[in-house]
Parts: structure tokens; C-alpha cells; sequence
């Protein structure tokens, strides 16, 4: 819970459409990071100018990281988006700005070499292209929208340059590595080939993928909520009609509302119904709700460490439900505390109450509770029973069954 | 030590809750003020210096252990008393770990939570029979082989500790636990104080790790 509330807290990384000047990439990394997204902007072109390595960089988060309500509202992008002719004037703009801006570093000798960054500068204007395109595909509104505003042409063309682009850019970076290392001439155009393929193919595959993701994770969660509806129209519901019917009775509407919270708890403990647990704490509890809801007195259970139900822990949970069955009978409104603790040679369970206590002498030769069915049947189990009362003073009857190895 | 009456702020997003705890410690102790979320209950605690701050631990915004860190810095010495409906482990570990000197559940009647109270504003601490059965199944495993990182001091309980906390959660009030164990109610409390101070300070991995598990196996 606490967790929960403290990663709500944190924006989610996702690209900030709001404030973006190309994807939105600096402007969600900063919002996340609590970082003004102008200081990522310049370490991001600064990177650029070693060589493209920035490039890459940006072009990946991109991919990696989705956009802001990408699934609500895919129709943004396409109305923010100049469309038809306008867009290629503005890609052209930023390809020669770029073309300037690297010739420009050229010049200054922050050049790893010619070999390199030509092929990686064309291969991420075409993947650029391309991994747009299948952004814009996956969501459906705008593949509707989309030929009524640009015209079906343009999309495919866009695709078409994107896979030249890079195709002639891993042909550009055969050749420069031709020239220089003969010996991988079998090798290096496999793996360039595979590279290609994948920046290409990726983008949808990535897209299909989270598409699956997002889509299980819906039904999954609407079945949590039917499940959840469910329950708690049979339980919470039907008893909170019963102690509305009841609410003359105030010592039946505290019995209804306490059986109501134990079921509750067990429910969101482990999903089990506790008869179904097959354990000490379980049996012990259920004992428990029974003498409450048939007496009215609240009985506390405490339990550390469990064991399963077998013969031994059965009779220990018998002869617990009949101490407790006692001291709601005979001492009265105040709750009977039962713990158990169970060790690894020996099981031991307490309950206590506050009533007035007995004379444990004075309780008559016919009376069998105590007598059979708490001292005797412990006995007949290996284990033991005693009775420590005393007038004024509660009682606590302390049972005790050693373990089966 | 504090005057006849604690002070008191109230903090839990229910507001009907709020008003039923307001009434029932009504003359018992001095309820300075409420809030309903980690913000204003922040706010609220820094402005009116309350001795002991009734914290729920489930609130949107990061809950009871949020008001605990967020306090902190201005007001290092609160106590706070964790008051909640959940009994699951974690929820009660990770309060009791941020440290809250003790926790009651709701149910609690008006003159035992009064004294609560008073209790936790002079510094003792408070467990319920539960927590105290928490602690207990916490620590266990005294038959296991303790791993050599263990730090015995605080990664372990004393017997007369075992002793203390399994009387508690019996049921025993501090006053008849000293009279069994013929030790005094100021023992007890002693006692008990070493055992919350294990419990927030001990950096057994088993005991987070423990407390989310024990949902995993019920």
C-alpha cells in the first residue's frame, strides 16, 4: 500500500507531447528526473557532435520510452503534425540544418571519420522515418484519419525513403569498411544486412508486442473488479441489510458486523476460506468466529508460527473451542483472548477471559466441559491440560500437545 | 514526562472516524486537532506540537509511515501511535520500523486508547496482543542457525523478552505481567521499550522479508 502511494508520486517516464521540440524525449526524461529538460537538450546535441552517438541515443528513447496517454488519445499526433507537403519542407529544413551543423564539426576535427558518421546519419534519418510511420500505424484512430489528410501516397513513399535511406547507408559503410579490412569481406555484409533488417522491422514488432501487454493486463484487471464486485455483493452487502433489519438489537448488529470483518480479513489475507486452510491458526479461528457469532463475545485470536490440522492439532482446536465456549458462557461481556504459539517440539494455546473465575474444587463430578472435553481429550492426545483461576482473578486454561515427529 | 493531559492530533482520512475518536477521548485528553491527509496532518503537527499524534496507516499519499518521515525533519523527538484497521504484518512492521512507538487497532475503547496515549507520551510503548504476536513470529527461529551477520544484540530477543511480549499477546495487562514474572510494571515497560527499539533498529533482512512472506504462505 505505502509502496504503491510512494511510485504514484514520481511522473511515469513517458516522452512530455506537451513541451516536446522534437519527440519529447528531454522534455519526459527532465519532468522525471526533476532536471529543466534545456540541460538534457545540450548534453544531447553535445553528445551529437561525438559523432552521432547522441543521435542514436535520442532515437532509441524515443522508441523505448511511449508518449504521454498514448493509448487515450492517439488522435494528437496527427493534427499537431503539419501534414502533406508541409512536413517534408520541414524534414528537409532539419536534414540540411543537421547536414550544416555536422559539416560545421567536420571542420573543427570533432570527427571520428567519414567511415562512420555518414552511414550512421543516414541510417537514423531513415529509421527515423520508418519507426514513425509503424507509431502511427499501431494506433488506429490516425490510419483513419490519416489518408483524408495527407493522402495514402505519402505515407507509403515516407516508408519507401526510410528503407532506401538506410539500406544506402549500410551499402555507404560497406564500402568505406571494404577498403580498409579485406579479410571480413564474407562476414561484415551479413551482419550489416541483419542490423538493416532489424531497424527496420523492430518498431513493429515493439508495437505488437506492448500492444498484447497492455491489452492482458486490461482483462485481467477487469476480471479482478467482477471477482471483487462479486464478493462483496454476497458478503459486505447482504450484512449490512441484516444490521440495518437488526438495528434494535445492538449486541446482534456488533456480532453481525464482527463475523462480517473476520471473513472480510480472511478474504483479503489469502483468498482462502479459512475451513478450506487445513491449518492451526485456521481451525483456531474458525472455532473462534463460531462461539462469537452463537455468544456474542468478542474472542481475540493471536497466533505465531502455524502447523497442519492433523489428528493431535484437531483436539487441541476442540478442546480450545470449549474453553473459549466456557469463558464466553460465564465470564461475560469482555473479549476472551486465545494465542497460540507453536514451537517445534511442542504446541501450546492460552485462553484467557476476565470473568469472575472459579473455584475449580467446587465445580461438580457430573460437570464433564472442563473435565472431558478440555483435560481428557488433551490427555488422550499425548498432551495436557490446566485450569488456573482463582476468584476475582479470570481464568486461563493453558493447553499443551507435544509435537509428532 | 507530560502534564495530567496528552496531547493529542488526530490524523486519518475518514472523517466519521475522526469525529467518533474526537468524542471518545473527549475529557480524557486534550485533542488539539485533525487532519485527513499527509499534508495538512505534516502542517498540522509541526504548528501544534501535540505530545502523541493518533496516525492511521493507510491514507492515500503515502500513508501513516509518510507523515513519519515527512515530521521528522522539523520534529525529530514525536511520538506518534499507529491506530488502524488492517492487522496485516506488513502494514504493521513497516509502521512500527518507521518509527510509530506503538499500534492499536481500531476496535480499542475510548478509556484504553486515553491511556495509550498517555503511555506513549511518556515514552513507553504500546503493543497490542497482536503485535506482540507479530514480534514474536518475527523473530522466531531460535532453533535455526543464525547467520554469522547477525548482530545478537539487536537481532534477538532475551527470554525475559520472549516471556514479556507472550504475556501480552495472552492477554495480561502490564500490571499483572509484572506480578507473574514478580518483576515491576516499570520493568515490563522497560522491557517492552528494548523490544520496539530491536524492532525498528535490527537490520535483519529477515524481518521485512518476513513480513511480506507470511501473506505468501497462509
Amino acid at each position: 500500500m505505502s509502496a504503491a502511494g510512494h511510485q504514484a508520486s514520481q511522473p511515469p517516464l513517458r516522452r512530455d507531447r506537451g513541451s516536446a521540440v522534437v519527440g519529447g524525449v528531454c522534455a519526459g526524461l527532465g519532468r522525471r528526473l526533476g532536471i529543466d529538460p534545456i540541460i538534457l537538450r545540450v548534453v544531447f546535441i553535445a553528445a551529437s557532435a561525438a559523432g552521432g552517438l547522441g543521435i542514436g541515443l535520442y532515437l532509441l528513447a524515443w522508441v523505448a520510452m511511449p508518449a504521454e496517454g498514448e493509448r487515450r488519445a492517439g488522435g494528437l499526433r496527427v493534427p499537431a503534425l503539419p501534414g502533406g507537403r508541409d512536413s517534408w519542407t520541414v524534414a528537409g529544413g532539419i536534414g540540411l540544418l543537421a547536414l550544416s551543423l555536422l559539416l560545421v564539426f567536420r571542420q573543427w576535427g570533432l570527427w571520428i571519420g567519414d567511415g562512420l558518421v555518414w552511414p550512421v546519419v543516414l541510417a537514423a534519418a531513415g529509421g527515423a522515418l520508418i519507426w514513425r510511420q509503424s507509431a502511427n500505424a499501431a494506433d488506429p484512430a490516425p490510419v483513419r484519419e490519416a489518408p483524408a489528410r495527407a493522402g495514402g501516397g505519402s505515407a507509403l513513399g515516407r516508408a519507401a525513403l526510410g528503407v532506401a535511406l538506410v539500406v544506402g547507408a549500410a551499402l555507404l559503410f560497406l564500402y568505406f569498411n571494404d577498403a580498409l579490412r579485406p579479410a571480413r569481406d564474407a562476414l561484415l555484409p551479413v551482419v550489416v544486412v541483419l542490423v538493416a533488417g532489424t531497424l527496420i522491422l523492430a518498431p513493429w514488432w515493439i508495437r505488437l508486442v506492448r500492444g498484447l501487454a497492455d491489452e492482458r493486463a486490461e482483462r485481467i484487471r477487469s476480471q479482478e473488479r467482477a471477482e471483487l464486485a462479486a464478493h462483496l455483493h454476497d458478503s459486505v452487502l447482504q450484512t449490512l441489510a441484516l444490521m440495518q433489519r437488526r438495528a434494535d438489537n445492538p449486541r446482534e448488529v456488533a456480532g453481525l458486523a464482527r463475523r462480517q470483518e473476520r471473513e472480510l480479513r480472511a478474504w483479503l489475507d489469502g483468498g482462502r476460506p479459512l475451513g478450506e486452510r487445513g491449518t492451526l491458526a485456521a481451525g483456531l479461528e474458525l472455532a473462534a468466529a463460531e462461539v462469537e457469532e452463537q455468544h456474542g463475545v468478542a474472542v481475540d485470536v493471536v497466533t505465531v508460527g502455524d502447523c497442519p490440522l492433523d489428528a493431535g492439532a484437531e483436539a487441541l482446536v476442540a478442546a480450545t473451542r470449549e474453553a473459549v465456549l466456557n469463558a464466553a458462557k460465564f465470564a461475560g461481556p469482555e473479549p476472551v483472548s486465545v494465542y497460540a504459539e507453536v514451537g517445534t517440539e511442542r504446541v501450546e494455546v492460552f485462553v484467557r477471559d476476565r470473568g469472575p473465575g472459579f473455584d475449580p474444587d467446587a465445580v461438580p463430578e457430573d460437570r464433564r466441559g472442563v473435565r472431558e472435553s478440555i483435560v481428557g481429550r488433551m490427555r488422550r492426545h499425548g498432551g495436557d491440560a490446566v485450569v488456573h483461576t482463582g476468584a476475582g482473578d479470570g481464568t486461563e486454561v493453558e493447553l499443551r500437545l507435544e509435537r509428532a515427529r | 514526562m507530560t502534564g495530567p493531559n496528552a496531547s493529542v492530533v488526530i490524523v486519518d482520512d475518514h472523517q466519521l472516524f475522526r469525529a467518533g475518536v474526537r468524542s471518545e477521548l473527549d475529557g480524557l485528553v486534550e485533542v488539539l486537532g485533525d487532519a485527513a491527509n499527509v499534508q495538512d496532518a505534516v502542517r498540522c503537527i509541526i504548528e501544534l506540537e501535540p505530545d502523541v499524534v493518533l496516525l492511521d496507516v493507510q491514507m492515500p499519499g503515502g500513508g501513516g509511515v509518510q507523515v513519519i518521515h515527512d515530521v521528522a525533519r522539523a520534529r525529530p523527538a514525536q511520538r506518534f501511535l499507529a491506530l488502524s484497521v488492517s492487522d496485516a504484518a506488513e502494514d504493521v512492521i513497516a509502521i512500527i520500523r518507521a518509527g510509530a512507538r506503538g499500534y492499536v487497532t481500531k476496535t480499542i475503547s475510548g478509556p484504553e486508547l486515553a491511556d495509550a496515549v498517555r503511555r506513549v507520551a511518556d515514552g513507553d510503548a504500546v503493543f497490542s496482543p497482536r503485535l506482540a504476536g507479530f514480534v514474536l513470529d518475527a523473530f522466531a527461529g531460535a532453533g535455526q542457525p543464525i547467520p554469522s551477520a547477525v548482530d545478537p544484540e539487536l537481532d534477538q530477543l532475551t527470554a525475559r523478552e520472549r516471556e514479556v511480549l507472550q504475556h501480552i499477546a495472552r492477554g495480561y495487562l502490564y500490571k499483572e505481567i509484572g506480578a507473574r514474572l514478580h518483576i515491576s510494571a516499570k520493568t515490563v515497560e522497560a522491557h517492552v521499550s528494548a523490544v520496539l527499539r530491536k524492532l525498528q533498529l535490527s537490520n535483519r533482512h529477515e524481518l521485512s522479508r518476513w513480513a511480506v512472506e507470511r501473506r505468501l504462505i497462509d
